[in-house]
């Protein structure tokens, strides 16, 4: 099994963070995965992107270009992006900050408000790790408990704070997701 | 243990644990990761860091360091490597081993910072002046970046000469999962040190003559620098007959098109070979592991009497074809596709290409 990712929003807004962990994860639970950011001056206010590849074979091309899969955290990346996923793709999007939505026939398409859900898990900070949760109600890419792993490796000794409101996200995502 | 590593750090890591304690550079996109993690590691090992005032000085503190028998070892991106050309002749002039990592970008001129390969010509023909010969490697995925790491510096011990990775921006920026080798031991680095003794600059007062060692690629008698040129021209010949590397994928002899990329190209390149395989058409791929000296034995014997083609593929407007055509050698047609401009071309670009050679 293959799956090709792009995951993208404003820099600063955690879409690359989103596809490291995955590609964390994925590569903890003994897949093959690339990680390939989009860099440069864009990154600065424009999108930020990133191609994540998990697979049970060597990745070829860590360019992705028809994903399964878009994490959309805001409408430039809907509408950039969003076309490009193959039928039957999923599209993870972040209602708050896409206020033209995105209409699409053959994808499923999930909206939810992940400003909203962050600040109520206690930091604008975590909106990625919804997305993440959010991601993984709907597809079995990776485990839920490889990303909270690698996070609680990353996280346990520099921001132990933070590390609740990122569980909390995930799992908020999680049921709102499924819901 | 595997970790999630940027190919800019997974060959910087690498590169201190090959006993690299001599590290110089001047920052530039989109190699910095690999300067940036250096200026913090460096000092923990207890080698030396130095951000240069430009590349020229980088690549001459490397030759005052190779010159002393040290793992030296410096990286730019393509401008800048262009810079380091003259010190790069000056090393294999006076025989002195280090590497230089390229992570190229779109040029020429200062161009853009995304992934290109069109350095080839530069890395593989002599970048700089006067008859001389570099090992270039050529990873294509982070794991093999870093593994190039400790090989480089190998070969740059076996021949005291230059050697060099060229690698691109994606493969820089890219992270994938890395396994490292054990680092250098105390007793490792003494060994390293010692293998230069009969010829390097080095404080061991109880070496006969070790006063008398000269580090230099000025001759200015042409009798004398005759048969200097021509001994590193017999080494180069050693070079040649014994470092070649490249990578068979999905090779059979119904094979009607035999690809060749190197670098990122080739994943690219791959990604459309399996989409074809699924869909019934074989077609064969050779990656030039080493793209000098040149794998052309191989490709060359990887032809048959089914070979209708030989599609090269590059980040470029076609450089390392040149070589392909060499070693075809008029036995089948040669054709070209790439991107400039720091433009990647997708799988679906390459399979349409591919396709249409077939007629399928």
């Amino acid at each position: 099994m293959k799956y090709e990712m792009i995951c993208s929003g404003f820099g600063g807004q955690g879409a690359l963070t989103v596809g490291k962990f995955l590609a964390l994860a994925g590569m903890n639970e003994g897949k093959h995965v690339s990680w390939l950011p989009s860099y440069g001056p864009e990154m600065r206010g424009g999108t930020a992107n990133v191609s994540t590849v998990i697979s049970d074979r060597p990745v070829a091309s860590p360019l992705v270009t028809t994903p399964d899969i878009l994490v959309a955290l805001n409408q430039p990346s809907l509408d950039k992006f969003g076309p490009d996923v193959r039928e039957g793709g999923l599209i993870i999007a972040n209602s708050d900050l896409c206020p033209g939505g995105f209409e699409r026939e053959g994808v499923d398409i999930v909206f939810l408000p992940m400003n909203t859900i962050a600040k109520e898990c206690g930091s604008i900070k975590v909106t990625n790790m919804v997305s993440i949760g959010a991601l993984l109600s709907r597809s079995d890419v990776v485990k839920i408990e490889s990303v909270k792993n690698a996070l609680q490796e990353l996280l346990a000794e520099k921001k132990p704070a933070l590390l609740e409101a990122n569980f909390k996200a995930i799992d908020e995502g999680l049921a709102r997701g499924k819901a | 243990m595997k970790v999630l590593m940027k190919g800019n750090e997974a060959v910087a890591e690498a590169a201190i644990r090959a006993g690299c304690r001599h590290y110089f550079a001047y920052p530039i996109t989109p190699q910095s990761e690999l300067i940036e993690y250096m200026a913090k590691m460096m000092p923990k090992v207890g080698g030396t860091f130095v951000q240069a005032e430009s590349e020229i000085a980088a690549i001459n503190m490397v030759y005052g360091a190779a010159g002393c028998g040290k793992r030296a070892m410096t990286s730019s991106s393509s401008p800048g490597i262009s810079l380091k050309q003259e010190g790069i002749s000056y090393c294999s002039g006076a025989e002195l081993p280090c590497v230089v990592v390229n992570v190229q970008r779109g040029g020429p001129g200062l161009g853009d910072i995304q992934p290109a390969q069109g350095d080839y010509f530069q890395a593989t023909k002599g970048g700089g002046h006067g008859d001389y010969r570099i090992i270039v490697l050529a990873p294509a995925s982070v794991q093999e970046f870093a593994d190039m790491a400790a090989q480089a510096f190998d070969l740059a011990d076996k021949y005291r000469n230059p050697v060099m990775i060229l690698s691109d921006g994606m493969l820089g920026q890219m992270m994938e999962p890395v396994e490292f080798a054990e680092p250098a031991t105390e007793d490792d680095l003494e060994r390293l040190d010692k293998q230069h003794w009969d010829w390097c600059m080095h404080p061991n007062q109880d070496e006969p003559n070790h006063h008398h060692h000269e580090i230099n690629s000025l001759e200015i008698d042409p009798v004398v620098l005759e048969q200097h040129v021509i001994a590193l021209g017999k080494k180069f010949d050693r070079m040649e007959a014994a470092e070649k590397s490249w990578e068979e994928y999905n090779l059979a002899p119904d094979n009607e098109i035999l690809c060749v990329a190197f670098g990122t190209a080739s994943r690219i390149v791959k990604s459309a070979i399996d989409d074809l395989k699924e869909e019934g058409v074989n077609i064969g791929l050779i990656r030039p592991i080493n793209v000098w000296p040149y794998p052309s034995e191989a490709i060359a014997a990887a032809l048959t009497d089914k070979t209708k083609l030989v599609y090269t593929f590059e980040l470029s407007l076609g450089q390392m074809v040149e070589d392909v055509r060499l070693a075809v050698n008029g036995k089948a047609p040669v054709e070209f596709y790439g991107k400039v401009g720091g433009i990647v071309f997708t799988p679906e670009e390459v399979k349409d290409k591919l396709k249409l050679a077939l007629k399928v």
